[in-house]
């Protein structure tokens, strides 16, 4: 914290970082329908245990998608793109993990170092293939992201086969049991790490120098580089973040799907549809997207026999458009105003 | 000479906007830059800051600027307020303020305090999202920025632009005082011949891209063409 947060430091500051963080104007209605949905969630788990599970489930899930769709706003926000290889990269990282752990390092070990080897890989995507391409508009760098996503899923089945492994839990045990409904302690797992990563991020932003800059680098890159800010590192380390975010995601979803080199593929279009019912623009769009998309397929799956597991996708699509056509900008986003 | 310039050119694509500026300015004065439209004020800015291409010699405190990019001549101690002020219009006031604090090291605490003692409103609406303020708030939030930064020059596009007559006095009143107070070197740019040559030691005047006059700022008040074309009596 620097010390104009000191001087400055105060109450005031909470409610007002909360209403920034759920995006300006216009957000009211979203956040009644979201607050109408959570009552829903309650009331409907403490009637029936099976709801109950369903729902803390589909909140596990969710918070994959959300993180990675994290990713995906991330790197929107500061090379205007989304990253269609943001799922590979996870898979990659994810692959990554597993091969530490084969080669004996332990479960947080293997976490911690491929967090690290991650970020340290996405900043350098970002210096190595990205940053040259800039200058030649936002197709060329869509191009070089779908070359990304065909790069790493080669190279994944090159080095490690296209057959299915196992990736393990970080914790394993029996689902604990509150009140007559079960928890896996696999979800358990999910939901404090991934939410855990998400806060720590917002912290960052929020409340360091360099998270400030980095917002600043995405939201006005011209007027950041007058007041000192090396903005194409900025990009870079959003980069870097992102691959991070997504290796969380990769190494959380990995014990319940099993590790190939597509595990990813279907996770990253939810992470798509969060992202977009977020706004895009908005991190906290895209957390809360994820959670609704994750807990409502979840619900339906269960529920409505006719859609069980293979008709998911399809329904998440389905809210997808619903929502796009009665809020263009998604939940949290703007309207696309812009001065010429 | 805190800044020199010295046939400075410029260009945007193919159109030529500095056709070999030369022009200085001493440390601890107030120099300002008049000029029409499409004269080369903003560009001759720009040109220091290296946000247009340029070329030409550029000295800041005896050294050439070189290739230095707007990074780096923000971390030599030169602040550039450009067009439209460039404020972070999503963030809030004091998310701005930190932003101008963030080449430097150490407590910005201090000049926190004083930056306050300039603009009162300031620590009141700290929390406020820096595009709800009115222009002139903008303005100042912006010459606050820059003093965060404790800029050695402070570079001011057209701090008048768009504001009430009544704001733009308020405004160069405070670019005076931190001038003499704060011992805060300046490069206005302004249209506003008026009040830019009230508060100018030294000016200078642009035509299609070339320094047409240039001497102190009296001696300028009385000059015939300046009186005609720029003061309008």
């Amino acid at each position: 914290m620097s010390s104009v947060e000191q001087t400055f430091g105060g109450a005031g500051g909470h409610v007002t970082a909360l209403r920034r963080l759920l995006g300006p104007r216009s957000t009211g209605p979203a956040v009644v329908l979201l607050l109408a949905y959570c009552v829903f969630l309650v009331i409907g788990s403490l009637k029936s245990t099976q709801f109950a599970q369903q729902v803390v489930s589909g909140i596990a899930s969710g918070a994959t998608f959300a993180a990675l769709a994290l990713a995906l706003v991330l790197i929107y926000r500061a090379t205007e793109v989304i990253n269609l290889a943001q799922g590979e990269m996870a898979m990659f990282s994810t692959y990554i993990a597993w091969q530490l752990l084969a080669w004996g390092v332990g479960y947080w070990g293997a976490f911690f170092l491929t967090l690290a080897i991650s970020f340290l890989g996405g900043i350098g995507i970002e210096r190595l293939v990205i940053r040259p391409v800039e200058r030649g508009g936002l197709l060329a760098i869509v191009i070089v992201t779908v070359g990304l996503f065909l790069l790493f899923d080669g190279l994944a089945l090159r080095i490690w086969g296209g057959l299915p492994r196992d990736f393990p839990p970080a914790i394993s045990g029996s689902p604990i049991r509150v009140g007559g409904v079960a928890f896996s302690v696999q979800d358990l797992v999910t939901v404090c790490v991934t939410i855990g990563a998400v806060i720590l991020l917002w912290l960052f932003f929020q409340f360091t120098k360099v998270g400030l800059a980095l917002r600043a680098a995405a939201l006005r890159p011209d007027a950041a580089r007058l007041v000192g800010v090396r903005v194409s590192w900025m990009l870079a380390l959003g980069w870097g973040l992102a691959a991070a975010l997504g290796a969380i995601a990769g190494m959380m979803i990995a014990p319940t799907t099993l590790l190939s080199p597509t595990f990813m593929q279907a996770i990253l279009l939810y992470a798509f549809a969060a992202a977009v019912l977020g706004g895009l623009e908005s991190p906290a769009g895209a957390v809360v997207g994820g959670l609704a998309i994750g807990v409502t397929i979840n619900l339906l799956g269960a529920y409505i026999g006719w859609i069980g597991s293979v008709l998911r996708l399809p329904a998440a699509l389905a809210i997808l458009l619903v929502v796009l056509l009665i809020k263009p900008s998604g939940l949290f986003g703007r309207a696309a105003v812009r001065k010429v | 000479m805190l800044l020199e310039l010295e046939g400075v050119e410029a260009r945007y694509g193919p159109v030529q906007a500095l056709h070999g500026v030369s022009l200085q300015v001493a440390e601890g004065e107030v120099a300002a830059v008049l000029g029409g439209n499409g004269a080369g004020k903003t560009t001759t800015l720009r040109a220091i800051s290296n946000t247009v291409r340029r070329s030409g010699e550029i000295r800041f405190a005896g050294e050439s600027l070189g290739r230095k990019g707007p990074e780096a001549t923000a971390r030599l101690g030169i602040a550039h307020v450009p067009e439209g002020r460039g404020t972070f219009a999503e963030l809030t006031v004091q998310e701005n303020l930190r932003l101008g604090a963030y080449t430097r090291r150490g407590a910005a605490k201090e000049d926190l305090r004083r930056v306050c003692s300039y603009f009162t409103w300031i620590e009141r609406r700290r929390d406020q999202q820096a595009g709800t303020l009115s222009g002139g708030e903008q303005q100042m939030l912006a010459l606050a920025r820059a003093f965060m930064q404790r800029p050695r020059l402070l570079l001011l596009d057209e701090p008048s632009l768009g504001l009430a007559p009544l704001v733009v006095s308020e405004i160069f009143r405070i670019i005076k005082e931190l001038n003499e107070q704060e011992g805060l070197t300046v490069l206005v740019v302004e249209q506003n011949a008026n009040i830019a040559l009230q508060a100018a030691d030294r000016a200078y005047v642009l035509e299609a891209g070339k320094v047409a006059l240039s001497g102190a700022s009296a001696d300028l008040r009385e000059h015939e063409s300046v009186r005609r074309s720029y003061l309008g009596y």
